[in-house]
């Protein structure tokens, strides 16, 4: 066999392989997808929020796609112990400043950031909320300070539509 | 083996036999040698062959009355409890067929750990068992997510977000399981195929599994090679059929002890309460065969490592043939391996019972002391066991030792002459 033979040979091998991957990833990629959020989900991105019966120290739990927020109206002792914590105390540090813009409502999602789980009110070491799954303790910023969790909990989008309602997303 | 001599008596037998050689296989099956001294301990196969064919019966007549949807899910399966005809019965089968099964598996587990089984030339067999168990534990956690009860819900919430571990692309990985922003209908649908899937997927590796068993043959408790068939084999047709019904028969009456005068204890309470993503039940525990690995995961005070802990402690036995640099195969020659085997029984137990307990004070020190321990045995005791361990004298052939008296007598014998 000649060298220029074998050559194109080669080449029509590769050629061949690689438009059949391609093709074949073509097809994968609708298969993975269709695991995906569809449109009827994701349609439900945003949710309006009565907080006028909200009294301070009360936490209100809403469900937002599927999740559970915690609207929490702060006292001012607990204003104040979320405000003078150090930075170097956090495991995630964050301001309390930057997590609740008025410093009397505090709103973010309810899922502990370990493995998912609601965390409960007014519990654990740091008066905040306390993860009964596997540990974790937030404090009255729903900062993670103690347990397996990562993260804070997360402060979703959101703004205030009126002084009585909150929009969610 | 002489199956290729085989030959069907009947002329339509050999002219079918000629086509499909069926029945040389179903011969091949009949005749297969055994060992002659296989104890009870090895009737598990058979047993866990009955658990998988029985969670199949019982989960497609289940499937007849169940609707996968995240409103009626939970009244489906009531609805199966108190309407359909023998419902009660059939899944009060299939939820405790879930817990023998792994009953039954643990201990087939624990007798290859003892006997040695996992070592050369039965590596592949091992191997495809521990994909098997894999895959029992993916269908275990999917049928238990079905009811739609409290702690399906957040069973299925704790164990997909395990995933959310993996750096960057860990978020996107749990959107996408969930087919949503949490575990919901989306999630349910695509859980009840893959539960419907994976039976069939055992099915077929069984196959293979027991296809790799019959290359060697058996392992047996003295764990020495032998000839085959010779004196010390017996065929597979009448003895351990016999040996293995029996054995059935006798995990049967446990198994209908459960299903007729115990059949929620391995469950928990919280399941016949329909799932709320608003409340999280206040202590989440996974079905009591999932318990060890928990505690793995809880012991660990960091996301990403706790994950990759409780993995490594199942992935880790796949590389056990390697590991296990032991030549003899059976505990009953290694005095030391022997001690070192019972620790590590009783360590996966208390692992067992602190994953049952909170994760906290004494019951997480004994969680990270045992989940150690557990990595230890493996990493470490095993490797060097194999190089540093006295083992006692092996006999050349099973008769050996049954001619005179048990297996340890007659190496004590053997290790007394040679010392004469």
């Amino acid at each position: 066999m000649s060298e220029k033979k074998t050559k194109r040979r080669d080449f029509l091998f590769t050629a061949t392989t690689a438009v059949g991957a391609v093709g074949a990833a073509a097809v994968v990629w609708p298969m993975i997808d269709q695991m995906n959020p569809d449109a009827s989900v994701k349609a439900l991105a945003s949710t309006e929020v009565d907080v006028s019966a909200l009294t301070p120290g009360n936490t209100l739990t809403v469900l937002w796609r599927g999740k559970p927020v915690f609207i929490r109206r702060r006292t001012q002792e607990e204003i104040d112990e979320a405000r003078k914590v150090k930075m170097e105390d956090l495991i995630h540090p964050e301001k309390d400043e930057d997590r609740a813009k008025n410093p009397e409502w505090l709103v973010m999602l309810g899922v502990c950031t370990h493995l998912g789980c609601v965390p409960l009110n007014d519990k654990g070491d740091y008066n905040g909320w306390f993860c009964p799954c596997h540990g974790s303790h937030y404090d009255t910023s729903g900062r993670i300070r103690k347990g397996p969790a990562p993260l804070n909990m997360e402060v979703p989008k959101y703004e205030f539509v009126n002084a009585n309602t909150i929009k969610i997303g | 083996m002489s199956d290729h001599d085989y030959r069907p008596k009947s002329k339509v037998g050999q002219w079918f036999n000629d086509r499909l050689p069926l029945l040389t296989l179903a011969n091949h099956l009949t005749d297969y040698p055994t060992p002659k001294n296989l104890n009870y301990w090895w009737t598990f196969g058979g047993i866990l062959t009955f658990c998988l064919v029985t969670q199949i019966i019982t989960g497609l007549t289940l499937a007849m009355h169940y609707i996968a949807h995240a409103d009626m899910a939970f009244e489906s399966v009531e609805h199966i409890m108190r309407d359909v005809n023998y419902g009660w019965l059939i899944r009060y089968i299939h939820a405790n067929g879930a817990s023998m099964f792994f009953l039954a598996v643990y201990i087939h587990i624990f007798r290859s750990l003892f006997y040695g089984s996992y070592k050369a030339p039965r590596e592949i067999i091992w191997i495809i068992g521990i994909i098997i168990y894999l895959l029992m534990m993916a269908a275990a956690f999917m049928g238990y997510v079905l009811p739609w009860g409290q702690m399906s819900f957040w069973g299925a919430t704790v164990i997909t977000n395990l995933f959310s571990a993996i750096p960057l692309v860990g978020e996107g990985i749990v959107t996408w399981l969930w087919g949503g922003y949490s575990v919901d209908n989306p999630t349910l649908t695509r859980f009840f195929t893959l539960h419907y899937l994976i039976p069939f997927l055992i099915l077929g590796l069984v196959v293979l599994h027991i296809w790799a068993l019959h290359v060697p043959g058996n392992n047996n408790p003295v764990g020495i090679d032998i000839k085959k068939p010779s004196k010390d084999t017996v065929p597979f047709h009448p003895y351990i059929v016999i040996k293995d019904g029996f054995a059935l028969l006798m995990f049967m009456i446990v198994f209908a002890f459960f299903v007729f005068y115990a059949p929620n204890i391995l469950g928990h309470a919280d399941n016949y309460i329909e799932a709320n993503p608003m409340v999280t039940p206040a202590h989440i525990v996974p079905e009591w065969y999932l318990l060890p690995f928990y505690a793995i995961l809880r012991s660990v005070p960091d996301k990403l490592l706790g994950v990759v802990a409780m993995l490594s402690a199942i992935l880790i036995l796949a590389v056990l043939p390697w590991l296990d640099t032991s030549k003899i195969r059976s505990a009953v020659f290694r005095p030391l391996y022997k001690q070192f085997y019972w620790i590590l029984v009783a360590d996966v137990l208390i692992l067992g019972y602190v994953g049952a307990m909170p994760a906290e004070g004494l019951y997480l020190l004994i969680a990270r002391v045992a989940t150690a321990y557990y990595f230890l045995h493996f990493l470490i005791i095993l490797p060097v066991l194999g190089f540093k361990e006295k083992t006692l004298p092996v006999p050349l052939s099973i008769t050996e030792p049954v001619l005179g008296g048990s297996p340890n007598l007659a190496a004590a014998r053997n290790k007394e002459s040679k010392m004469e």
